[in-house]
C-alpha cells in the first residue's frame, strides 16, 4: 500500500545548528585534556559512513587520571556540599538540554543513525526528563526509604552503550549526582559526540571541576575502568556477554554493580485486543530505533485465533514505514548504527531463513551508502529456532502463536533473558494475571517501549540486576547499609 | 444492498463472513456483530495520531496536498440566516475559488439546506461542482420518519447529487442499533441516485468504540460515505475520529469489496489541520481514498487559508486576507 500518489518531499534537518570540533580530547577535570599516549579513532555517521570527528582512545592511564579526578572531586566538593546546591546544578543541566534540545537532537541523529523524529520527540525530552526528575531528590533523599541518612557510595564508573547514547547516559549521571557520588563515564566508541556535547554542559552550567568526567574509547578502556581499584560503583548497561565479564571481574572486590542487559521481550497479542493499536505497538515495539533496543519487542506472541488479521494488518503497516536520511524528518526507521551491528543482523536472519522460518519485509530502496537494513518480520518461527532465542539487536521481528494465556506465559517465560514484556488485550483481569506471571522487569499493558523518569527499569534473570529510574533507581548509588554486592 | 459474503482477513473478529441481511435480522445480532468488533484504545490511537501530525509536509508535497484539499472541499453554508444570494456567492467561490488564478482546482461540491438546493443547481450546472444537501432534519435528527423522507425527497427533487443525513443519536446511545440501521436504509431509497452521507455526529457519541460501531452500522445500511459531524456539536471533526472511521472504510472494503468515502468536517479550518487530514488518509487508507470521490473536506474558512499558502507558495511572500474573496 505503500503509498504513489502523495510523495513526501525531502525535509531535511538543518545542520546548521551544529558547532562540531574536528577532533576531541577527554573531558577530565572540568576541561577537555590531551590524551597521555594520543591514540585516536574516528567516528561516522552510519547513515553514509561521513567522518564527522576525531575522538581520543583513553588508555589506562587516562582512565586513572579521570578516576583520580572525579575522587578529588568527590573529597572536596560534591559529598560535602549541602544537598540543596547539588540539585541545582542538576537543574541547571536539565534546563540547558532543554535550550539546547535541537542541537542534541541532531548530533544523535547524525552520530547514531536514528531518525530524527525520534531524537526529536523521545530521546532528548526523557534525557531532561530524568535530570528534572532526579534534581528534585537530591534533598530529599532521607525521604526516599533507605534510611534517615542514606551515604553516597563514591566514584561511580559508568559504561553506555549506542543504541541511546544521551538518554543513557542521563539515566546513569542523574541519579548518580543526585546522590552525591562522582562519576566517570564511558560512551560507546560508535556514539561517542553527544556525551562530549554534555561536557560541555557541564562547563556551561558551571558543574565544579571532576564531578563528572568523560572518557571515549572502546572495549580496553571500559576493561581498565571495570578494574580500576579507585572505583566504588560500576553501572554498566550492554550486551550480556560484556556484563558477565564485568561480573566476573567485580567479584570479591567492593565494587557496587548493576547490570542493565539483553532482552529477548514478548509481545502477547490476544484475539480481543485493540487490533489497530497493537499493530501500531508491534511496530513500536520492534521497529522504534531500527529495533537497537534492549527491551523490543522482538517476539510476537499472537493468539493463533488472531494471527492472520493481525498478520495482514502488520505487513500493510510495515508498507507504510519510511526508511531513510536519519535527518529527514519524516524517517521512520533510520540506519543501522555501525557495519559490525549489520552484520549481525544479516547472519541471524539468514540463520532464521535456514531454520525454515518465513521471511518478509516490505518493498523499500535502501541507500547504497551507509549501514541498512529493511524492516524484516519471520512468521512461522518455533521456540526452537535461534531467531526466537537470540537477541538480534535490529529491525526483525520473529512470529510465534499461541492457544492459551497459560501457553503464551510459558513461552514468553521460556528464555534466559527477563527485561520486558507486552501484552495486549481489552480484558483488565487478564492484563493483571499476566503481568504477575511474566519474568520480565517491565510489563506493559497496551501500549510498548513507553519510558519515563519515575518509573524502575530492570531485568530478571541474565538481562541484568539493579533498577535504574524512579525511587528505586537511588538505591544503586547510596550506600544503604550494605556496601557489597547488592544483588 | 450488498448480499455478497466473504470471509474476514481484517476486520470484525466475530462471524465467518459478512451478510448484511443476516446481521440486521434483529436488533440482536446486529448487536452482536457490532460489539463484535475490535475496540479501539483510546491513548493508542491518540498517539498514533500525534506521530501521524508531526509529517513534515513541504514544497512540491505541500503544493501538491494544497490543490487536493481545495479539490476535496465541500464549501459549505448552514445558517438559518442564509439567503439565496449567499447561496450565489457561494457558489461563484466554488467554480473558481481565486478570481486571480485560473489554475485553482474547483471545489467538490457546495453544501446547503433543501430549500436552497434549487439556488445553488442552477449556479453550478455544467460546472462539475455537485451539490450536496442536508437533510432529516439536520443538525438534531429529531422529527418523525415521514418529516425525515420528506426533507430529504425535497432535496432530491430540487436537483440534489448528495444528501448527508444525520443518524437518531438517542437511538444509537440506547442501543437501539436496528431502528438507526432501518432510517438509513429508508433515507437510501429516498435518495435514488443521489449519494448519501450518513453523519454520525461522533461529538456526541463520546467513545472511539461507539465511532467504529456507528461506521459500521452506516455502512452496512448502505451509505456511501460516513461523515464526522455536523458542525454544531462541539467537538466536531477531530483527527483520531477521522483515522477510526478511515480503518473502518478500509477494513469494510477488505470485506465486502465495496469501497466507502470519508467526510470530516467541523473545526478543520488551516491548511496545516487540511494536510493532517491527508497524511492521515494516505497512511491509515491508502492511494485510493486521496480522491474527491472518496475523501471529502466539510469546511467554509478552510478554502481561503489554502488560498492564501498556495499564494505564498507560487508567489514566495504572503498576501493580505484582503486579496481573498469572502464566501
Amino acid at each position: 500500500m505503500a503509498g504513489k500518489k502523495f510523495l513526501y518531499a525531502p525535509a531535511p534537518e538543518s545542520r546548521a545548528i551544529l558547532d562540531l570540533k574536528s577532533s576531541y580530547g577527554l573531558f577530565i577535570g572540568g576541561e577537555f585534556v590531551d590524551p597521555t599516549d594520543g591514540r585516536t579513532f574516528k567516528t561516522v555517521s552510519p547513515a553514509n559512513e561521513e567522518v564527522l570527528a576525531e575522538v581520543t582512545d583513553a588508555g589506562a592511564a587516562d582512565v586513572d587520571r579521570a578516576v583520580q579526578a572525579a575522587r578529588k572531586a568527590y573529597d572536596k566538593t560534591w559529598s560535602t556540599m549541602p544537598a540543596r546546591e547539588r540539585g541545582k546544578y542538576l537543574y541547571r543541566i536539565a534546563r540547558i538540554i532543554q535550550e539546547r534540545a535541537r542541537e542534541l537532537a541532531v548530533l544523535e541523529s547524525l552520530d547514531n543513525g536514528k531518525p530524527i523524529r525520534e531524537s526529536r520527540d523521545v530521546d532528548i525530552p526523557l534525557v531532561a526528563a530524568y535530570f528534572f526528575y532526579y534534581a528534585g531528590w537530591a534533598d530529599k533523599l532521607q525521604h526516599a526509604g533507605f534510611g534517615p541518612n542514606p551515604q553516597p557510595l563514591g566514584v561511580a564508573g559508568q559504561i553506555i552503550p549506542w543504541n541511546f547514547p544521551l538518554l543513557m547516559l542521563a539515566w546513569k549521571i542523574a541519579p548518580a549526582l543526585a546522590c552525591g557520588n562522582t562519576v566517570v563515564l564511558k560512551p560507546a566508541e560508535t556514539t561517542p559526540l553527544t556525551a562530549l556535547l554534555f561536557a560541555e554542559i557541564c562547563q556551561q552550567a558551571d558543574l565544579p571541576p571532576g564531578v563528572v568526567n568523560i572518557i571515549t574509547g572502546a572495549g580496553e578502556t571500559g576493561r581498565a575502568l571495570v578494574e580500576h581499584p579507585g572505583i566504588d560503583k560500576i553501572a554498566f548497561t550492554g550486551s550480556t556477554e560484556v556484563g558477565k565479564m564485568i561480573a566476573r571481574s567485580t567479584a570479591g572486590s567492593k565494587k557496587k554493580v548493576t547490570l542493565e542487559l539483553g532482552g529477548k521481550a514478548a509481545n502477547i497479542v490476544f484475539d480481543d485486543a485493540p487490533i489497530d493499536q497493537a499493530i501500531e505497538g508491534i511496530v513500536n515495539g520492534i521497529f522504534f530505533n531500527q529495533g537497537h533496543v534492549c527491551c523490543a519487542g522482538s517476539r510476537l506472541l499472537v493468539q493463533e485465533s488472531a494471527h492472520d488479521a493481525v498478520i495482514a494488518g502488520l505487513k500493510r503497516r510495515l508498507g507504510t514505514l519510511r526508511v531513510g536520511d536519519p535527518l529527514d524528518k519524516n524517517t521512520d526507521v533510520g540506519a543501522i548504527n555501525s557495519a559490525e551491528q549489520l552484520a549481525r543482523i544479516k547472519e541471524l536472519s539468514a540463520v532464521g531463513e535456514e531454520e525454515g522460518a518465513e521471511r518478509w519485509s516490505p518493498p523499500c530502496e535502501l541507500p547504497d551508502r551507509g549501514f541498512w537494513f529493511a524492516p524484516t518480520i519471520f512468521t512461522g518461527v518455533s521456540q526452537a529456532h535461534r531467531i526466537a532465542r537470540e537477541e538480534i539487536f535490529g529491525p526483525v521481528l520473529s512470529v510465534l502463536t499461541f492457544r492459551t494465556p497459560a501457553e503464551a506465559v510459558e513461552k514468553a517465560n521460556n528464555t534466559p533473558y527477563g527485561l520486558s514484556a507486552g501484552v495486549w488485550t481489552d480484558k483488565g483481569s487478564l492484563i493483571l494475571w499476566m503481568a504477575n506471571q511474566l519474568r520480565a522487569g517491565v510489563v506493559w499493558a497496551n501500549t510498548f517501549n513507553r519510558f519515563d523518569p519515575t518509573s524502575p527499569f530492570g531485568g530478571y534473570k541474565e538481562s541484568g540486576f539493579g533498577r535504574e529510574g524512579g525511587r528505586h533507581g537511588l538505591e544503586a548509588y547510596l550506600a544503604t547499609g550494605n556496601r557489597g554486592r547488592d544483588v | 444492498m450488498v448480499t455478497t459474503t466473504v470471509s474476514p482477513q481484517v476486520g470484525p473478529r466475530s462471524g465467518a463472513g459478512l451478510d448484511p441481511a443476516e446481521i440486521s435480522s434483529s436488533d440482536a445480532s446486529l448487536r452482536r456483530f457490532l460489539h463484535g468488533l475490535p475496540g479501539v484504545d483510546q491513548v493508542g490511537a491518540e498517539a498514533r495520531v500525534a506521530t501521524l501530525s508531526t509529517r513534515s509536509i513541504k514544497t512540491t508535497a505541500k503544493k501538491w496536498a494544497i490543490d487536493l484539499a481545495i479539490s476535496m472541499i465541500d464549501l459549505t453554508t448552514l445558517e438559518g440566516q442564509d439567503t439565496p444570494g449567499k447561496v450565489r456567492a457561494l457558489c461563484a467561490k466554488a467554480k473558481r475559488p481565486d478570481p486571480a488564478d485560473s489554475s485553482v482546482p474547483r471545489v467538490a461540491a457546495i453544501c446547503v439546506y433543501p430549500d436552497l438546493v434549487s439556488v445553488a443547481v442552477e449556479e453550478l450546472r455544467g460546472s462539475g461542482v455537485k451539490v450536496a444537501s442536508v437533510a432529516t432534519a439536520f443538525p438534531s435528527g429529531r422529527a418523525s420518519m415521514p418529516v425525515k423522507l420528506q426533507d430529504t425527497a425535497d432535496a432530491v427533487a430540487a436537483g440534489a447529487d448528495e444528501i448527508d443525513m444525520v443518524i437518531d443519536r438517542g437511538a444509537f446511545l440506547s442501543g437501539r442499533y436496528l431502528e438507526v440501521f432501518e432510517e438509513i436504509v429508508a433515507i437510501k431509497a429516498a435518495c435514488g441516485a443521489a449519494h448519501l452521507k450518513v453523519i454520525l455526529e461522533t461529538g456526541e457519541l463520546a467513545t472511539y468504540d461507539n465511532v467504529r460501531r456507528a461506521s459500521w452500522l452506516a455502512m452496512l445500511a448502505g451509505g456511501d460515505f460516513i461523515k464526522t459531524s455536523t458542525g454544531k456539536v462541539a467537538p466536531a471533526a477531530t483527527l483520531p475520529v477521522t483515522m477510526i472511521m478511515l480503518e473502518a472504510v478500509r477494513d469494510f472494503r477488505d470485506l465486502t469489496g465495496r469501497q466507502i468515502g470519508v467526510k470530516p468536517a467541523g473545526g478543520i479550518r488551516s491548511s496545516k489541520d487540511a494536510i493532517k487530514n491527508l497524511v492521515v488518509v494516505n497512511e491509515t487508507a491508502g492511494d485510493d481514498w486521496l480522491d474527491p470521490d472518496w475523501f471529502r473536506l466539510g469546511a467554509s474558512s478552510l478554502l481561503n487559508d489554502l488560498l492564501m499558502q498556495r499564494t505564498k507558495i507560487t508567489t514566495g511572500r504572503y498576501s493580505g486576507p484582503d486579496y481573498f474573496t469572502l464566501d
